[in-house]
């Protein structure tokens, strides 16, 4: 995978992770371009699309897009599952997640992902094992700093 | 705010973005965001230390900001400091920061790399991971050569954690992905393969990742994984559902882990070993009959996982392409889905049957698709699912079906989309072309194109249209008739054809072609001017109107210098040349040399490397020279086909000077680049169209060439892409000769590439210019030449390499610095290879025109000299003798000339007969000083020579006998 993004109906981008060295101006473009493209397309269409020389995986979950960039040999298929993956981790954590989890606790949103994605491949796809990770974290935190909250 | 902050909520960073959130405009957004940033630069410069929650709480909302799009200058150091916190969640908020924000900051990357390291040797799992996580991450040049070394011991150490193991095997694939040349597997590789093996699912599903680019980039290295593979793709096909717990998905064990098996095999020739092969086999057919079960699911996630694998291992069997079987049964599979209400699986089968159909096992089985695939191109609602239809068209498109596709694509195009329209005209302008069997439906093919998406038909299509037509006796009459029918009708779209194909009575015809001139573009005006200064050449009845609109002012004083430059000189053509001249600087232009289709390069180029075969490339000439060889061609064009032979280069060159018997036949523009591209070698002056026009016509009798079209010496399909220098073409000797008594020329010419040459030389040293000219209107990549020197050190040839990229229609230029050793007779040998679009590689080996003669020092003697070194040269061995008939002229001129051309000096007075020719020189080596006497006896009677050669070394004798036998 090259990059994923989050993005919501108005076109906002809510969170980004680029998995190919790209200057930040090169992002923006693909990020505007990509958004563009995307919410231009109906509901029933095809959740793939040829873009560049990359495929273009994305589904609409309520207000949030998830749309990832894949190379030509990638399989379609197991990236919807991946961001479907994705989404059921956030919905664990967060417990019924929704666009305003992500947007106040985004770095939340990019520690899960780091831990179910790294370096644009699956590196545990088990929700189990990947939300033990992430509460081991916050566990660690109430341990030594519950007094500053 | 949500009600549920889990964890470390920062509450003040919750406030921050509530407030963003709540501003009206972007100025107010912008407003509190330079407030908080101004309050952040004080906190940070303040006196008092920041506690980490809080330096953690501030670096968190520089990176709220700066991913809101706003550019953050600060906070780095902020942030680094929080890598060496011990508390997790402070490290873990430094770490995220660096990998959205690093810069190359020299010092601060330093740092990082510090504060990384002791976290990998600080044995806690999770700050490890935090580490491996932000090297993977940023995934920087700095990283790898910091890291590199270290993360696979990690990887394959016996004591390091599961999760560890996870991070560092993608860490270590990120870090291989941008500096390959720093992560060195060695020792580790069998102990890396063998992760495949591990009982750790997660392990399993990571390591397998970095298996594979590794595999990719040196399979012999990793082939040991295949097996692995294999063994433990067929555990996890044949477990229940709920053997592998959690990493069952929706009802599919380990769908991840299976698609990236069965991508990983693909890296791979199907398995030899026996066992292993049926083993994999029985796994892809119970992949397949697991399609054809009731689903354990209604969700569609079941569905999605399910089909992952099954596409996958769909793409495997495409990939082994030697199952049958199992080749079939996938096309059946994908037929069912063609029909499948998911608009998803409809268009993966599309694409997946795309590659089925280039399969010779499965092409038939998926022309049986065909009705579903047209209606999917007619009914699909999404332009992305209909785009796969129409590619889907045009693979399986053979001869069989040929006219129904092209018919079903022509009628698309009057609704496709703009984004496909160029495409598909391209595409459509293919298979007509690849499969006409009879011209007359090319020609109706093609002029509907333009009809239907003018305004699509890109430049290739139309030269290319007019290079067949040109190239094809038997289809000019039909082309003609039928343009001009459009022309009387419908003017607009089909401006450029007028220059090209014309009929009827000249000046008739010439009325209707005049009439539509002001509706014209100027390309299609100067088109039309070519076209007129020809009618006159071929019917002197229309000079005088003709010459007539030239003079008007609209032509001669046009605004557009191209039209007004044409019109004068036409005129002026028209009126001072006779009609010998202008018949000659008109004449017909032979036929376009064999080349590659250029819209088959254009879309190629549309679609990136790859997406056109090389064998569709092959197959295509194939068909071309099938069709080649059942046309009906002329008595003079019985000359065997080349095998590669398309629909041009199917006649051979026109001979010189024929006249055009066929008058009014056919009339080719000599200004369009269709036409064939001749360097001018070494580069000459091009000033006046006067000029120009000679050499359009005539490029080998200005350049010294030979009209034959060369003969396709290294048949793209036929030659195998090796990496060893083919062997020297059969006519590189002739091509040697020809540059024994000259030093400069062309020396090789084909319809790709031209090499010229100069060389010069002194004493026993010399420099050659080689010039590569890429004939072709694509680029040459990979392009590089090497020469080698048969013989131990006798020669000594230095050589640049050149330029790898020589674009289409430039020329690139070497120099070679030549040193004689001791004397030789093999030539060197120079190698070229490159290739065009990807595809087959060119490989050609020509003798590059050394030979001992060009260290040749004359050496001036009186005639009792010479005869004095002539009896001390008497042993047998000293002298070789030929007695051979001309071949050539044997005028006294051309035979001087030759023999100086040779380097030695001609000695006058020396031999008895005044008849007799007599030479001498000094051939120098580095070492040695070889002296040579010639003497050449013509009798022009019998038209025979008697050549001499005596040297104070036998081999010199020999060899140089040998040459100059060819030379007269």
């Amino acid at each position: 995978m090259q990059f994923m993004l989050l993005f919501s109906r108005q076109g906002k981008l809510r969170l980004q992770k680029w998995y190919v060295p790209l200057s930040d101006k090169e992002k923006k473009k693909i990020t505007r371009e990509l958004v563009q493209t995307v919410l231009a397309r109906k509901p029933k269409m095809c959740s793939f699309l040829e873009w560049r020389d990359l495929k273009i995986v994305y589904k609409r979950y309520a207000s949030l897009y998830f749309c990832c960039a894949i190379e030509d040999q990638d399989n379609e298929l197991i990236t919807l599952e991946i961001i479907h993956r994705y989404v059921e981790l956030l919905d664990k954590y967060f417990g019924s997640v929704c666009e305003l989890d992500i947007i106040f606790n985004f770095e939340k949103a990019y520690f899960i992902l780091d831990e179910f994605l790294l370096g644009g491949e699956a590196q545990e796809t088990s929700k189990k094992n990947v939300l033990k990770a992430i509460e081991q974290a916050d566990l660690s935190y109430f341990s030594f700093s519950r007094g500053w909250i | 705010m949500p009600a549920v902050s889990k964890g470390d909520g920062m509450r003040g960073l919750a406030v921050f973005i509530s407030d963003i959130r709540n501003c009206k405009s972007k100025e107010a957004e912008i407003k509190r965001i330079n407030k908080e940033l101004a309050n952040i630069r004080s906190k940070f410069k303040g006196d008092k230390a920041l506690d980490g929650y809080s330096k953690k709480k501030y670096v968190c909302k520089l990176l709220f900001i700066f991913l809101l799009g706003h550019d953050i200058d600060f906070g780095h150091m902020e942030a680094v400091n929080l890598l060496s916190s011990n508390k997790y969640t402070e490290k873990q908020i430094g770490y995220l920061f660096i990998s959205v924000l690093v810069n190359s900051n020299s010092e601060l990357i330093r740092l990082i790399n510090n504060a990384i390291k002791n976290d990998l040797s600080s044995r806690n799992p999770t700050f490890m991971c935090l580490a491996l996580h932000c090297i993977a991450n940023v995934g920087s040049r700095e990283m790898a050569e910091a890291f590199a070394s270290e993360i696979p011991r990690i990887l394959v150490a016996g004591d390091t954690m599961d999760s560890v193991k996870q991070s560092a095997a993608l860490c270590l694939l990120r870090l291989y992905k941008t500096s390959p040349d720093l992560v060195l597997m060695g020792e580790w590789t069998s102990r890396v393969v063998h992760l495949l093996n591990d009982q750790h699912m997660g392990v399993v599903t990571a390591a397998i990742s970095l298996i594979t680019c590794l595999s990719q980039k040196n399979p012999d290295e990793f082939k040991t994984c295949v097996s692995l593979a294999v063994s433990r793709l067929s555990r996890i096909v044949s477990s229940a559902s709920t053997d592998l717990q959690d990493y069952t998905y929706y009802f599919v064990p380990a769908p991840w882990l299976s698609c990236k098996l069965l991508r990983l095999l693909q890296c791979y020739p199907p398995p030899e070993d026996g066992a292993v092969k049926g083993r994999l086999v029985e796994c892809l057919e119970t992949i397949l009959n697991k399609a054809q079960e009731p689903p354990k699911s209604k969700k569609v996630q079941h569905s999605n996982a399910k089909n992952a694998i099954l596409f996958e291992a769909i793409s495997l069997i495409i990939h082994y392409d030697s199952e049958p079987n199992l080749l079939v049964r996938a096309c059946n599979q994908l037929g069912q889905f063609l029909q499948h209400r998911e608009t998803n699986l409809r268009y993966l089968a599309l694409e997946s049957m795309c590659t089925l159909a280039s399969s010779e096992f499965s092409h038939e089985a998926v022309k049986t698709h065909i009705e579903t695939v047209i209606n999917a191109l007619k009914t699909e609602r999404d332009v992305s699912v209909r785009q796969r239809a129409a590619d889907l068209l045009y693979a399986m498109c053979d001869r069989s079906n040929a006219k129904q596709i092209v018919a079903e694509m022509l009628s698309y195009l009057e609704t496709a989309d703009y984004s496909i329209r160029e495409e598909m005209v391209l595409k459509v302008a293919i298979l007509a072309e690849k499969y006409a069997v009879d011209y007359s439906w090319y020609v109706d093919t093609i002029l509907n194109l333009i009809r239907i998406a003018g305004d699509y038909v890109s430049e290739e299509v139309w030269y290319r249209v007019i290079q067949i037509v040109i190239n094809r006796d038997d289809v000019q009459g039909y082309a003609a008739k039928t343009v001009f029918e459009v022309l009387l009708h419908e003017p607009s779209k089909f401006g450029r054809w007028f220059g090209s194909v014309l009929l009827g009575r000249p000046l008739v015809q010439f009325n209707l072609l005049h009439s539509k001139f002001h509706l014209c573009s100027v390309p299609t005006r100067a088109l039309l001017l070519s076209a007129y200064i020809k009618f006159i050449n071929l019917f002197p009845e229309t000079k005088a109107t003709i010459q007539e609109v030239l003079r008007c002012d609209s032509q001669i004083r046009n605004s557009d210098v191209e039209l007004q430059q044409r019109a004068v000189e036409y005129l002026k053509l028209s009126s001072i040349a006779s009609t010998d001249v202008l018949a000659t600087v008109l004449e017909e232009m032979p036929p376009f040399p064999e080349r590659e289709s250029s819209i088959l390069a254009k879309l190629k180029k549309k679609k990136g490397p790859g997406a056109v075969s090389v064998t569709e490339l092959d197959d295509s000439k194939r068909e071309a020279g099938e069709l080649n060889g059942g046309a009906d061609r002329g008595p003079d064009t019985a000359s065997t086909p080349s095998p590669s032979a398309d629909l041009l280069g199917i006649r051979s060159a026109a001979p010189v000077g024929a006249a055009q018997t066929n008058a009014g036949s056919l009339l080719v523009d000599v200004f369009s680049d269709s036409g064939c591209s001749h360097f001018p070698f070494p580069l000459l002056p091009i000033h006046s169209l006067f000029v120009l026009l000679p050499i359009c016509f005539h490029p080998c009798f200005v350049l010294g060439l030979s009209l034959h079209p060369c003969p396709v010496l290294w048949p793209p399909s036929s030659a195998p892409p090796s990496e060893d220098p083919a062997p020297p073409l059969s006519e590189a000797d002739e091509l040697l000769n020809k540059f024994v008594c000259k030093n400069n020329g062309v020396l090789f010419e084909n319809q790709l590439l031209q090499i010229g040459i100069k060389s010069e030389y002194r004493q026993n040293l010399g420099r050659m210019y080689l010039f590569y000219g890429n004939k072709t209107s694509v680029q040459f990549a990979s392009f590089s030449t090497t020469v080698s020197c048969p013989g131990e050190l006798q020669l000594n040839v230095q050589s640049k390499p050149v330029e790898p990229l020589v674009e289409g229609g430039a020329q690139i230029q070497q120099v070679l610095n030549i040193e004689c050793i001791t004397d030789f007779c093999d030539a060197p040998l120079l190698n070229i290879k490159f290739s065009r679009y990807g595809g087959a590689l060119q490989n050609l080996t020509l003798k590059l025109p050394v030979t001992i003669n060009k260290f040749f020092q004359p050496t001036e003697m009186s005639s009792s000299d010479f005869f004095q070194r002539w009896k001390q040269l008497s042993q047998p061995q000293q002298e070789a003798q030929k007695i051979f008939k001309a071949n050539h002229s044997m005028d006294t001129e051309v035979l001087k000339a030759k023999l100086l051309g040779l380097g030695t000096a001609l000695l006058d007075n020396v031999d008895p007969n005044p008849e007799n020719y007599v030479c001498a020189g000094v051939i120098q080596t580095k070492g040695q000083q070889i002296g040579c006497l010639l003497r050449l006896e013509p009798n022009a009677q019998a038209q025979m020579y008697r050549l001499t050669l005596r040297c104070s070394k036998d081999t010199v004798s020999k060899r140089l006998c040998e040459l100059l036998a060819q030379q007269f």
